[in-house]
Parts: structure tokens; C-alpha cells; sequence
């Protein structure tokens, strides 16, 4: 019997509830970002597993991989697309919810009554002999040997996944490229003249030059539009006014 | 403690997973619950692995994750691409196909 | 048997002019009615040719062969497109070609104001073609190829002038009657296969000696029926009448000399099933003792001419199915008597259009009377027709009649006394009804109309009719000779049996034939010749002269009985089908379009929720591993 030892036990009960309640958080939280690091939480809980399970290659591989390369491409994605309405959490299609909600208490309890009902039917072997000459020795061997055909297809599926995805993101362009020329007057010729000379800089007469502070108009109100629209979005936007001084010191030094 | 446990936090996580990509709108949580699932089942492959006492549950785990890998790739670029010709990342503006 | 490679010209040559003749089209005007005419005589020619092959070989090796092509070969189902020539069908094939030739050259004149004259040659043609391929074909399929297409071209020449609404009436109630007979004969070679396992002539007589009774029997009723449709004997008697729509000189041929006796020529040719199934034979009986009456009786009220004539031609043909319905004793007279009618009436009909030539296409004979000085070499001919007709010895009628009558009588008990009666008396009517169209055509006062200046026709259609008249004179007489014709049959409808007891003497029957024959003879006379005739008919006659004028009520019977209830059947599965089957069929439409709403409902277009059916069925596929691994 393959049994477990009392620090592994210690290590999953302490890690495993901590990564469901991440997972779930994971739905819960209204901004990608925080998903995307509760994920990578996640992620980092199962690489502990892997090595604690005598799968110290693939260990290392989910943290390099996954949270390494995969949740960094994530946050890069978010970047580049910003947030928008589609963080709100507010459901929009009318009873999916609960119908989501209902599906997977009988997924999840079919699944766990499942794995709770089968039997091995022999004792659990461990991998001991398996890992005798080392784990990414043992895995080597397996890959170049048995696996090479499937190896050598992923590879082929990597450099295919790879130009597709420059392909996906390549853009074509439909009309040339507006000239500075033609930017400007279609500036000047557009409904209003009072961004021709460009949006105002956020901060400007606001006594603070961080981004996420209008600039003020020459009548004191804050110019919504200098700052940046995701900041907007996300509610980031900071009051200018509380920045305003109490008293204002009018008197005029004469420089030397 | 019985390594069966494993497996019932690898049915967990999927589930999760699944409601996530149901209820989610923005694209790339959805994503990252697919991802999710994913990792459950490589966790599942890794417990079997060790039940078993072979190594090929392992190699079937990274091959996932290659393949993981390649689909995160190939994704993201569409969720860039169509973020470039919606101005949206809800997985619900694209709906074309019912019109 | 002895095959040969040129029977296939006989029908190969008039199926190429009406092929030619059809497509070539207003090109060929000028010349067609010479091809067609050219090519039907030297079908004739082929004819003469094996004919005279024939005769140079014994008796058992007269028939001939020729196997085309394989035509069908399916599972145990082979037929071959295959021809033969034997004794019977030599007779058949003379006469169709023969006849046939004369009757194109008599059309060129008759019909030379037609500006469709082309196309009605190509029809002729085409009939020709058809029925040798009726005669020739080896086995019932391929009779029933030559059947139909016998039928197509009666239809396409009865309704040849179409323009008229009553002729195109008339023709395709020729052809909806022919359907009838011509399901008999599908039903009888589906029969023969199913219970046989082969349509051919040589593998059913082979069959028949083994076969079930009930079998031949539902063959032999089915060939009946086939033969009544097309034969015009009761009860699918009624078309014949009104197929006189077609010009005179398809009357004469097809209506008269050839295609009404295929029925003759089927029953004769399957004489091997109604020998072995007594039941249908003796409705064979019947039915030509019932149609001879009939078609006694429908003529002496008749005072169209060509009606009159066609009545005559339903009678005469139920003297040959009476004949063919006593068995091995009457085959060969019956073919007797269709080929010495073939000239007679034949003859006659040309007389009859040779008179309707002269007198504006009239066909009343209340309005003719006197023609003899006018028209005398038609008279001449028709007068001989009629002699022949009425049974005067020696002319043809005489021999082929009075054997018919003889058998009839010899055909033993009640059954031969019932028979020779109704044949005896049928002879009287038919010499009653026929002197009563000669005397109001030709001899007795003229009753014209103002207009008419009757004269004698050209030479291109007297000669037909003085050929076919010498052939009503001599026939008789040179098919009796030493019974030339029944010993040339006897290889194919069997020994011609003498009855061992006769009921009446040879001699006694022609006495009391010709008995008969004065007697009608003499009432006609007294009535029509002596007695004034008026030019419009009488309405105020008994009811049975009424009914008689009325075909005996055939068309009141068939409407009552067939139409009408077929209208109500016609309209109650008209709205059968619109409520239950396109029922149905709108149904499932319905049913489809509904469901695609409700279906497409679900459809929203949202990848989460259909993800979120995904779900829903993971959920089943697990609940299922879950349910069998309990």
C-alpha cells in the first residue's frame, strides 16, 4: 500500500482547500487581473503537487510553462485589450446562472461520487521504481522512445500553433496610412475645434501630474477626457478638486 | 491520507473550471477557466501516474501542456483579433451566428 | 427449328418509312406516301419470299426463328427479343401486308386533298410495323410490344382528324377500352410467369401440360378479356362503332381486316391453354355467340354506312371467337373465316369510302339509293363483298361460315344446338342487314341531296377493290380445296378432329344456312326495296329499334356502371389524397417548421450558453457511466 506520507498529508490539506477557494475566487472577482493571479496561485498549487507526486519534471514545467510563460501572455493580452463592460459581473442572458450554477453542484457531485465509488481493485504502486535512475532521466527515455511519434507531431503542431498565431495577428491594411498632413486637417476639419490641438494632458493645472488626474479647463471643471478612457472605465479617475489648496498665497516676490 | 484525494481536488477545479468558461463574459477569463480544466485533468494524469506506478501519465501531462500552450497562442491572437475589429472582449458581442 | 436471318426485315422495312416518314416531316410530302406504299409492298415481297421458303421444307420444319437480341435478363426472367415465323403467322403476315399494301395504294388517291397525307402514311406505317411484330413475336411479351403498338397507331389514326373535338373523343375512348383488354394481357403474362416461370409460346405449351388448372384457366380468362378490348367483343365491344372517325381506309385495315382480329389470332396462337382449361373456352364460346348477335342486331339499325359495316365486323369477329372457342375443331376455321372477312370486309369498306368519295363524304345511307349506274365498278365489288358476307356459295363467306356454323352445331348436347342456333340466326340477320345497306346504296330511288353529282372513283382506288373482290370470290374455295388451310394449320393449333357423331349433316347445315340467308335476304327486300325509304329515319318505332340504334344501350350501360361511380371513386380519392396524404405530407412539414422554431429558440448565438449545454450533456455522459457502473 502506497501510503501517504504525514508532511504530504500536512502539505494538501493545507494547499488544496487554498486552491479551490482560489478557483472560485477566481470566478468572483470582478477584474481579469485578479483572476488572472488568482489563476497563477492556482497553477503554482498544482506545481507543488506534481513534485510532491514524484513528478518533478513536470513540476518544474508547470511553473516555467504556465505560470512562467502562459499567465504572463494572459496579462499581456489584458493589457493590450484593456477592460471594458464585459468585466461587469452582471449576468446578461436571462436564467443561465442558475441553470450554470444547478449544472455543476450534479457535475461536480457526480464526478466526485464517481472517483468516491471506484476501486483500484490492487494497491496503489508509487513511483519508486519508476524514478530509480531519475525522474527527467525516466521521462527521456519514454518521450524518445515509445512517445517519439507523438513528439515529434506536437513539435510540428507548436510551429503550426506559432504562425497562426502571427497570421491571426497580422493586419492587413485596407487604406494607406494617414499622413501627419492629412491627420491634421481632418483635425481642424472635424466637428469640434477644441481638440485641434490635441486632448489636453492629464493633470495639467491640477496640482498633481499623476494619470489618473483631469486636467482642469480654464473655468476650474476637470476635462474628463484627458485621461486615459480604461482608466475611466475601471472608476480609476481621481477627484482633481481634493487637490485644491486651501489658501492660496497671492502675494508676488520679486526676483533678484 | 490516500492519494484518491488528489483526484477529488482535480474533479473540483474542473468543475470550477466549467462553470467559469458558463459564466464569465470577459474572453480571456473564459480562457483562463479553460485553462483551468485543463490543469485538472494534467493533475488527474499525474495522480494516476503515481497510482500506477508508470511514467506515461506524465508524458500525457506534458504533451497537454504543449498542447495547452499552442492553444493559448493560437486564442489569445483571436481574442486580439476580433478586441481589434469589435472593440469588445465579451464573448457575448460575438454573436453573430444566430442572425 | 430452323432460324433465319431475314424475318426482321418484314417488320424493319415499314418501321423505317414511319421513322422516316415522322422525322424527315413536311420534307417528305411529295414523296412520302410512295415510300410508304413502296415499303409496305416490299414487306409484302418479303412475305411472298418465306412463304415460298416455307413450302420447300417438310411440314415439321415450316416454322422459322430469328432471335434479335436478349431483352431481358432478370434472375430466372429471360426473354429474348425474338420473332417467329410458322404457319399461323405466315396467314397473318400476308394478309397484314398484303391488305395493307393495297389499302396505302388506295389511300393515295383517297386521301390526296389531305395536306396531312404524309403523316397519315407514316401512321399506316406504323401500324403495319406493329402488327407484324404482333404476329411474328416469339412469346407474350414481345406479342404485347406489337399489341400496344397496334393500339397507339389505331388511336393515332382514328383521331387523325383531331380538329374535330368528336373524333378526338372517339379515339381515346378506343384507346381507354383497349387499356381494359390490354391489362387482361399484362395480368395473363404476369400469370404465365408467376406459375409457368416463362411468357415465351414454346416454354408455355411446354408448361401447360404440367401446369395447375386454376392457372391455365386464369390465363386463359385473362387472354379473353385481352382479346374482347381489342377484338371489340362483348362487353368491351363499345369503341368499334365510333373508331369509324378514322378515314375509310383505317377503317378497312385496321378496324376491319387486321388489328380487331389480333384477338382472334391470340386466342388461336394460346390454343394450348384454353385446350387445357375448359372454363375459359367455353366463355370464349359465349362471348363470340353474344357479340355476334350483338353486332347483328346494333346493324340492322344503323344507318350510317360505315357503322352498319363496323356492326357487321363485331358480328363476323364473334363468328371467329365462336369458332376459336370450340377447340381444335374450329382453330383453323376461324382463321378461315378472318382471312376470307379480311378481303371481304376490307373490300367493302373501300367500297364504302369509294361511295362516300362520290357523294361528299355522306355517309347516310338514307340519303344514297341508285348508285349502281352511277358507280358501277364499286357496285360490282361490293357486290361481291356482300356475297361473300351473306354466305352465297362459292363465294368466301360461304365456306368459311358455314364450317363455323357446322362446328357449332357439332360441338355436342345443348351446347351445340344453343350454339348452331344463334350462329344460324346471326347468319340470317347478317344477310337481313347487309342486303339492307346493298338495296339502300345502290338499287333502290335516288334520295340526294341537291347537290350531289355521285361519280365512279379513279383507277388507284377501284383497283384495291377489285383485287380484294376477286380474293372474295376465290378464297373460300381455294382454302377448302383438299382442306388445303386446315392441314396447313394443324402443326401449329393441332389435328383437326372430326366429330365422331354428327349432329346435323354437312350438307343439312349449308341447306339450312342458305335457308337462313333467303329468308333475310327476302325481308329485306320486301322492306327497303319495294318500299319507299325515307330520308330522314323514323322516330316513331318500337323500343326496340330505338335501343338497337343505341348500340343496345352500350354507352348508357358503361356510363351508368363504369363512369359514374368511377367520377365518384375519381373525386372521393382526389380528396383522399389532398386530406390524407398531402395531409401528411404538409403535415411533417409543419411538424418540421415547428420544431425548427421551437429548436431554433435555443439558437441564441451566445458561446456561453451553448457551453453551457456542453455542460448539461457532460453532465448526461457522466450520469450515464454513473447509472451502468452502479
Amino acid at each position: 500500500m502506497l501510503t501517504i506520507q504525514t508532511p504530504e498529508a500536512v502539505m494538501f490539506w493545507f494547499l488544496a482547500p487554498l486552491a479551490v477557494i482560489s478557483a472560485i475566487g477566481m470566478l468572483l472577482v470582478k477584474k481579469a487581473v485578479h483572476s488572472a493571479l488568482l489563476l497563477a496561485w492556482v497553477m503554482i498549487t498544482l506545481a507543488i503537487f506534481y513534485i510532491a507526486q514524484d513528478a518533478l519534471f513536470l513540476g518544474i514545467v508547470q511553473i516555467v510553462v504556465y505560470t512562467g510563460a502562459v499567465m504572463m501572455l494572459f496579462l499581456f493580452i489584458l493589457m493590450l485589450v484593456g477592460v471594458d463592460a464585459s468585466d461587469s459581473l452582471t449576468e446578461t442572458i436571462r436564467g443561465l446562472r442558475p441553470i450554470a450554477i444547478t449544472a455543476a453542484l450534479g457535475f461536480g457531485g457526480l464526478l466526485v461520487s464517481l472517483i468516491g465509488r471506484a476501486t483500484l481493485g490492487r494497491e496503489a504502486a508509487g513511483l519508486v521504481d519508476a524514478n530509480s535512475e531519475g525522474n527527467v532521466q525516466a521521462l527521456a527515455k519514454l518521450l524518445f522512445s515509445t512517445y517519439v511519434w507523438p513528439f515529434e507531431v506536437v513539435s510540428a503542431l507548436l510551429i503550426t500553433a506559432a504562425l497562426g498565431a502571427m497570421v491571426l495577428a497580422h493586419h492587413q491594411r485596407s487604406v494607406p496610412r494617414a499622413t501627419q498632413r492629412e491627420q491634421a486637417i481632418a483635425r481642424f476639419r472635424g466637428a469640434s475645434l477644441g481638440s485641434a490641438a490635441g486632448l489636453p494632458n492629464p493633470g495639467v493645472f491640477a496640482r498633481h501630474n499623476a494619470v489618473d488626474v483631469p486636467a482642469l479647463l480654464p473655468d476650474g471643471s476637470a476635462a474628463p477626457n484627458s485621461i486615459s478612457a480604461t482608466l475611466k472605465a475601471r472608476g480609476d479617475m481621481l477627484e482633481s478638486t481634493q487637490f485644491e489648496l486651501s489658501e492660496v498665497d497671492n502675494t508676488v516676490t520679486e526676483e533678484k | 491520507m490516500n492519494p484518491y484525494n488528489y483526484l477529488y481536488v482535480s474533479a473540483l477545479l474542473f468543475t470550477i473550471g466549467a462553470v467559469g468558461v458558463v459564466v464569465r463574459r470577459n474572453a480571456i477569463v473564459v480562457f483562463m477557466c479553460v485553462e483551468l480544466m485543463l490543469n485538472a485533468a494534467n493533475l488527474t494524469l499525474v495522480t494516476f501516474s503515481r497510482i500506477n506506478g508508470t511514467l506515461d501519465g506524465q508524458v500525457v501531462a506534458f504533451f497537454t501542456m504543449v498542447v495547452a500552450a499552442c492553444e493559448v497562442v493560437v486564442g489569445l491572437a483571436i481574442i486580439v483579433t476580433i478586441y481589434r475589429s469589435r472593440r469588445s472582449a465579451s464573448v457575448d458581442d460575438a454573436s453573430l451566428l444566430k442572425r | 427449328m430452323t432460324t433465319s436471318t431475314s424475318l426482321v426485315y418484314l417488320i424493319a422495312l415499314p418501321l423505317l418509312g414511319a421513322t422516316i416518314l415522322l422525322l424527315a416531316g413536311r420534307r417528305s410530302d411529295k414523296w412520302g406516301h410512295l415510300l410508304a406504299t413502296a415499303l409496305s409492298a416490299s414487306s409484302f415481297g418479303v412475305g411472298l419470299y418465306q412463304l415460298s421458303q416455307m413450302l420447300n421444307r417438310p411440314t415439321e420444319e415450316r416454322g422459322v426463328s430469328q432471335k434479335l437480341f436478349s431483352w431481358i435478363s432478370v434472375g430466372s426472367f429471360n426473354v429474348d427479343a425474338g420473332l417467329l415465323l410458322d404457319q399461323l403467322s405466315i396467314c397473318f403476315v400476308l394478309l397484314i401486308t398484303g391488305v395493307g399494301t393495297l389499302i396505302h395504294i388506295y389511300s393515295i388517291s383517297y386521301m390526296s386533298h389531305d395536306e396531312n397525307r404524309r403523316r397519315f402514311f407514316a401512321y399506316l406505317n406504323l401500324f403495319i410495323a406493329a402488327m407484324l411484330l404482333l404476329v411474328l413475336g416469339d412469346s407474350y411479351l414481345n406479342l404485347y410490344v406489337g399489341w400496344e403498338g397496334v393500339g397507339l397507331a389505331s388511336y393515332l389514326l382514328i383521331g387523325f382528324w383531331n380538329q374535330k373535338p368528336a373524333y378526338a373523343t372517339a379515339s381515346k375512348k378506343a384507346f381507354v377500352m383497349n387499356r381494359v383488354g390490354d391489362m387482361g394481357l399484362s395480368f395473363a403474362i404476369m400469370i404465365a410467369f408467376a406459375t409457368l416461370g416463362t411468357v415465351s409460346f414454346s416454354g408455355v405449351e411446354e408448361a401447360s401440360h404440367t401446369a395447375s388448372k386454376a392457372a391455365l384457366t386464369a390465363i386463359g380468362i385473362m387472354l379473353l378479356v385481352a382479346a374482347t378490348g381489342k377484338s371489340a367483343q362483348f362487353p368491351l365491344q363499345a369503341w368499334l362503332g365510333d373508331a369509324m372517325a378514322g378515314p375509310t381506309p383505317v377503317s378497312a385495315l385496321i378496324h376491319a381486316a387486321t388489328m380487331v382480329t389480333a384477338g382472334v389470332y391470340l386466342i388461336v396462337r394460346s390454343n394450348f391453354i384454353f385446350d387445357a382449361a375448359p372454363t375459359a373456352q367455353l366463355l370464349v364460346v359465349i362471348v363470340g355467340a353474344i357479340t355476334l348477335m350483338f353486332g347483328a342486331l346494333v346493324g340492322t339499325a344503323k344507318d350510317d354506312i360505315k357503322k352498319a359495316l363496323a356492326a357487321s365486323t363485331m358480328s363476323q369477329i364473334g363468328y371467329m371467337v365462336l369458332g376459336a372457342g370450340l377447340g381444335p375443331a374450329g382453330y383453323a376455321f376461324a382463321i378461315m373465316h378472318l382471312l376470307t372477312h379480311g378481303f371481304f370486309k376490307a373490300g367493302m369498306f373501300l367500297g364504302a369510302g369509294s361511295v362516300m368519295h362520290g357523294m361528299n363524304d355522306q355517309v347516310d345511307m338514307r340519303r344514297y339509293g341508285a348508285l349502281r349506274k352511277f358507280m358501277p365498278i364499286t357496285f360490282i365489288t361490293f357486290g361481291l363483298g356482300y356475297l361473300a358476307i351473306i354466305g352465297v356459295p362459292p363465294f368466301a363467306g360461304f365456306y368459311s361460315k358455314d364450317a363455323i356454323i357446322e362446328t357449332a352445331f357439332n360441338a355436342g348436347g345443348v351446347k351445340g344446338i344453343l350454339l348452331g342456333g344463334t350462329a344460324l340466326l346471326g347468319a340470317a340477320i347478317t344477310a337481313f342487314y347487309m342486303t339492307r345497306v346493298m338495296v339502300l346504296t345502290f338499287t333502290s330511288k335516288e334520295r340526294w341531296e341537291d347537290n350531289q353529282h355521285p361519280h365512279e372513283s379513279p383507277i388507284l382506288m377501284w383497283l384495291p377493290m377489285a383485287i380484294l373482290a376477286i380474293g372474295s370470290v376465290t378464297t373460300g374455295f381455294l382454302f377448302t380445296r383438299g382442306h388445303a388451310l386446315v392441314n396447313w394449320l394443324s402443326p401449329v393449333v393441332g389435328e383437326h378432329a372430326e366429330s365422331e357423331e354428327m349432329l346435323l349433316q354437312p350438307m343439312v347445315v349449308s341447306g339450312l344456312a342458305l335457308l337462313a340467308v333467303a329468308i333475310g335476304v327476302a325481308i329485306a327486300v320486301m322492306k327497303y326495296q319495294r318500299a319507299d325509304v325515307e330520308t330522314v329515319a323514323p322516330q316513331n318505332v318500337s323500343i326496340f329499334t330505338r335501343i338497337a340504334r343505341k348500340d343496345l344501350m352500350q354507352d348508357s350501360f358503361n356510363e351508368a356502371v363504369f363512369m359514374r361511380p368511377g367520377q365518384a371513386l375519381t373525386s372521393l380519392l382526389v380528396k383522399g389524397d389532398e386530406n390524407v396524404v398531402d395531409g401528411a405530407v404538409r403535415g411533417i412539414g409543419r411538424t418540421a417548421l415547428g420544431a425548427g422554431a421551437s429548436l431554433r429558440k435555443t439558437q441564441t448565438g451566445f458561446a456561453r450558453s451553448y457551453a453551457a449545454l456542453i455542460l448539461i450533456g457532460a453532465i448526461a455522459l457522466i450520469a450515464g457511466i454513473w447509472v451502468v457502473t452502479q
